[in-house]
């Protein structure tokens, strides 16, 4: 007995840390582990999947996604759960193409600063207010869907974006690579900076890990679950603006479903639903896997989306899985 | 420090004070007109039964709870903090009851966080936050990776980190609401020291604890609580033991005598037929070849230091943990191992040692609490009765002094103490034959540990087998009729008879199998080493 502080005998909690590390780093890297081994067989398989072109396409479609999962990110590692990204999703989009009136400020600044409010609002519900996330956002995925209706007399105009160099913000691209990808990218590499290196990051995971230690402990805690939903709805709200540059014209009915998607690209990739552990290079391998499933059903082209549905479905429900296993294994 | 010199510093203006602060839960006035202050380099006591409003005034304190009458002095000035972060920026430090840190997070995340070193761009420098952590934690001789995430180390270690976390921020006043019911000897001696450090450097200190011992090793003032009322201010060496245990239960000193304070009478070793035998119980790199013939009626202790196997065998006995070899019976049957509810049924029940977080159910009443182990025992074809469940109920809340509103209030709701005390009942309300207690008496009031020591004999004479484990040395003498000594899993030697005495118990527990003439010793080859002597002699 060297040290009195360390649990029983040597060789059980040497081959145990293994374990735990094993088990630790598997739910971090699962998702990336995965999508490595679908891409090498989707490529053996599919002469037209691994294409430069088809590469480019995937990454896409997967950039709006990516933008929305990254805020979800933020606000599921508290322990929250942002239900309303869909509609503020088709709501920036529409602002962006009212705002493109104004040129590339503003398709881009009008979007953001609603859609952020929208998120304060919400964030100072659950923060200040007390109030269950699931409700709040809840209730901004119906009433903000109702504002974008109203916007466009209940849906049926569908506001387009003439200005060229805003339209050029989604679909310019440089080697052969749009610009929401690259934007995505900067958001991901932001995120994750904030996340991992900087006192507000460290006091997300905190909140999630435990609330009542962080109240404890000293740290804003209503501030922290304010912020991470405004990040939220700025980050809906960005990935609005760019489809809709993209697409140029703000559809009012895209984003339906928005959320469960961001939802189940966030949680594949590692992070608690409780909140407390994940990142947002997780996110990022959530969000390929998901693109990826639906490419690879779409290459096999006698199935339809209802069968990539129930695919991307069972992948969920066995992450979830392997993640309540991999959590216990670590807990013993 | 092992005699707390008074510090010139005492006559200085208070760091923290309260004056006439009360405090309103729904139903109970938890703190009523309470006035209280601390010095700079004075070390308190805060004493009080279970439920008395220790905690709470610590509450109070620290931002936490806001008082409904009266007012906080910091230095001598009106102050009051709004949320925990406001008294820690003013120099307030609180290791609260329960231990407080998130545990999926790091050891030197959970001891930094809020005020992380950066670096000059604003970035959090991991590599010195992580050095500091080191070196911190060294100075208190504590040696553990701080890149493990918190939850992976024993409840001592934690309670450690939460104290290095506690100092580390530039205190002037440290408050520790029991700090050592989950500390093993040796880290209780490390506190010490700490505490020792930060006197000399002028820091107030506030000390709750149920162990008379500690109180009077660490403290030099002591402030009575008795039911939210501040009962006695004044200096703790003039004030005899018997008498501050009379101002906190508000019995007189005779009444107090009489009861006495532990209670155990002489259990009887018994020669009925067997109703445990346990034989080989092993498990790798914990427990070897652990054999166990107990009676009804008997009292066994089980002595060994920390990791010698204690806690595991009792574990490998109620089926909590699985077993590479060997098999319990009850009354000659054997018990499928491994399996909880198997042990249950058969009869064997365990009080768990870490019972904050392995047993309450803190959103259920008291009375759910209590039976809800005991519910089939309470009913018939399904259908509970709820005026068995009450009468249970009635006789524990009664017996334990368990401080309730009503047996409808939420557990959440109770001291720390109470809660503890709502544990114990929910097992001893199962009936069973064979009893195991692991630290029974940790965390609750000398009044109520009489309490607890007392049924556990009262139980003995009914026929129930009990076996007994506690860090005190004391305790573990008084309450047993033998003792089997384990060290390294496995089972070092038995105290029987006349050898069941803290002497012989604190020598076999360093290894020295001389000491009890009597002493059954089965070929015991370790070495002795004094260094690992529990140092909790001082009674
Ligand atoms: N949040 C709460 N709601 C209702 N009642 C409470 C609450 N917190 C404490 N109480 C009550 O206030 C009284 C004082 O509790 P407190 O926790 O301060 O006791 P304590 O002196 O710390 O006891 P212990 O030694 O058991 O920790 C108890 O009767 C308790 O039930
Ligand atoms: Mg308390």
């Amino acid at each position: 007995m060297t040290t009195t502080l360390e649990p029983a005998a040597g060789p059980t909690t040497d081959a145990q840390a293994t374990r735990e590390r094993i088990a630790s780093l598997l739910q971090s890297y699962g998702a990336a582990i995965v999508l490595v081994i679908l891409l090498v067989l989707g490529s053996i398989a599919f002469p037209t999947f691994a294409t430069g072109s088809n590469f480019a396409n995937v990454l896409t479609q997967s950039s709006f996604l990516l933008i929305v999962g990254a805020g979800m990110t933020f606000v599921i590692l508290t322990g929250g759960i942002d239900l309303s990204v869909g509609s503020v999703f088709a709501l920036g989009g529409v602002l962006a193409a009212f705002g493109s009136t104004y040129g590339i400020v503003g398709a881009l600044l009008f979007p953001l600063i609603v859609c952020g409010a929208i998120g304060a609002v919400q964030g100072l519900l659950v923060a200040y207010a007390g109030m269950a996330p699931f409700i709040v956002t809840l209730a901004g995925l119906l009433g903000v869907r109702g504002l974008v209706l109203a916007a466009t007399d209940g849906g049926s105009t569908t506001p387009l974006i003439s200005d060229p160099a805003v339209v050029n913000l989604g679909q310019g691209a440089v080697f052969g690579i749009h610009w929401p990808v690259f934007i995505a990218i900067v958001v991901v590499v932001v995120g994750s900076v904030l996340l991992a290196r900087t006192r507000g990051g460290q006091s997300v995971l905190a909140v999630g890990g435990s609330e009542s230690a962080s109240t404890l402990m000293g740290l804003p805690v209503a501030r922290v679950k304010f912020s991470v939903y405004v990040v939220s709805g700025l980050c809906a709200g960005l990935a609005g603006a760019l489809n809709a540059a993209y697409s140029s014209s703000g559809v009012p009915t895209v984003g339906v479903g928005l959320e469960l998607n961001a939802i189940s690209a966030v949680v594949i990739g590692g992070t608690l639903l409780v909140g407390g552990r994940g990142n947002l290079v997780g996110t990022v391998a959530g969000v390929l896997l998901l693109s990826v499933i639906q490419n690879l059903i779409n290459q096999v082209g006698s199935l339809n989306s209802s069968v990539q549905a129930v695919v991307s479905g069972a992948f969920l429900a066995i992450v979830v899985i392997i993640q309540t296993v991999l959590s216990r294994t670590q807990r013993l | 420090m092992d005699a707390p010199a008074a510090s010139p510093a005492n006559t200085d203006v208070p760091v923290l004070e309260a004056r006439g602060v009360t405090k309103r839960f729904a139903g109970v006035t938890a703190l009523s007109d309470v006035t209280f202050s601390v010095r700079p380099g004075e070390s308190l006591a805060l004493m009080g039964e279970n439920g008395a409003g220790k905690s709470t005034l610590i509450k109070v304190l620290t931002g936490v709870y806001q008082p409904d009458d009266g007012e906080l002095f910091l230095h001598g000035e009106v102050t009051s903090f709004a949320r925990p972060l406001d008294a820690q920026k003013s120099g307030v430090s609180t290791i609260y009851q329960e231990v407080n840190l998130v545990p999926l997070m790091s050891v030197a995340q959970n001891i930094y966080l809020g005020r992380e070193p950066r670096s000059r761009l604003g970035l959090i420098d991991f590599r010195r936050m992580y050095s500091d952590a080191r070196a911190l934690l060294n100075e208190y001789g504590i040696e553990v990776d701080v890149r493990r995430p918190l939850r992976t180390l024993a409840l001592g270690v934690q309670q450690m980190v939460a104290l290095a976390r506690a100092v580390s921020i530039n205190a002037s006043v440290v408050i520790m609401d029991e700090p050592t019911s989950s500390l093993e000897a040796r880290e209780v001696e490390t506190l010490f020291r700490v505490i020792g450090l930060l006197r000399a450097r002028g820091i107030a200190i506030i000390y709750v604890s149920h162990r008379m011992d500690e109180i009077y090793r660490v403290c030099e003032t002591v402030t009575v609580l008795r039911d939210g009322h501040v009962v006695h201010v004044g200096s703790l060496h003039d004030l005899p033991r018997m008498e501050l245990v009379s101002m906190m239960l508000g019995r007189s000193v005779e009444k107090v005598r009489r009861g006495g304070v532990t209670e155990f009478t002489d259990a009887n070793e018994s020669d009925a037929p067997p109703v445990l035998v346990a034989d080989d119980l092993s498990r790798k790199h914990q427990i070897d070849g652990i054999s166990l013939v107990i009676r009804p009626g008997e009292v066994v202790g089980l002595g060994g230091l920390l990791g010698s196997g204690r806690s595991e065998t009792l574990k490998g006995l109620s089926g909590v943990m699985q077993l590479d070899r060997g098999s319990v019976s009850i009354d000659g049957k054997t018990v499928r191992s491994g399996s909880v509810p198997a042990a249950i049924r058969a009869g064997i029940v365990m009080l768990p040692e870490d019972r904050k977080s392995e047993g309450i159910v803190p959103n259920l009443s008291v009375r759910d609490n209590i039976v809800l182990a005991a519910l089939p025992k309470l009913s018939r074809a399904g259908f509970t009765s709820k005026r068995k469940q009450d009468a249970v109920v009635d006789v524990f809340i009664k017996r334990l002094h368990i401080k309730v509103s009503s047996p409808d209030q939420i557990v959440s709701e109770l001291s720390g103490g109470n809660q503890q005390k709502v544990m114990i009942a929910r097992w001893l309300a199962m009936t069973p034959k064979v009893l195991l207690l692991d630290e029974p008496t940790r965390g609750i009031d000398v009044g109520a540990k009489a309490e607890v020591q007392s049924l556990i004999d009262e139980l003995a004479h009914e026929g129930l087998a009990i076996v007994l484990v506690s860090s005190e040395v004391e305790e573990v003498v008084e309450g047993s009729a033998r003792v089997i000594v384990l060290r390294d899993g496995s089972i070092e030697t038995e105290l029987r008879g006349d050898d069941v005495d803290e002497q012989s118990l604190l020598a076999a527990l360093a290894g020295d199998s001389s000491a009890g003439a009597g002493a059954v010793t089965p070929g015991a080859t370790t070495t002795a080493n004094p260094d690992e002597f529990p140092t909790k002699a001082d009674a």
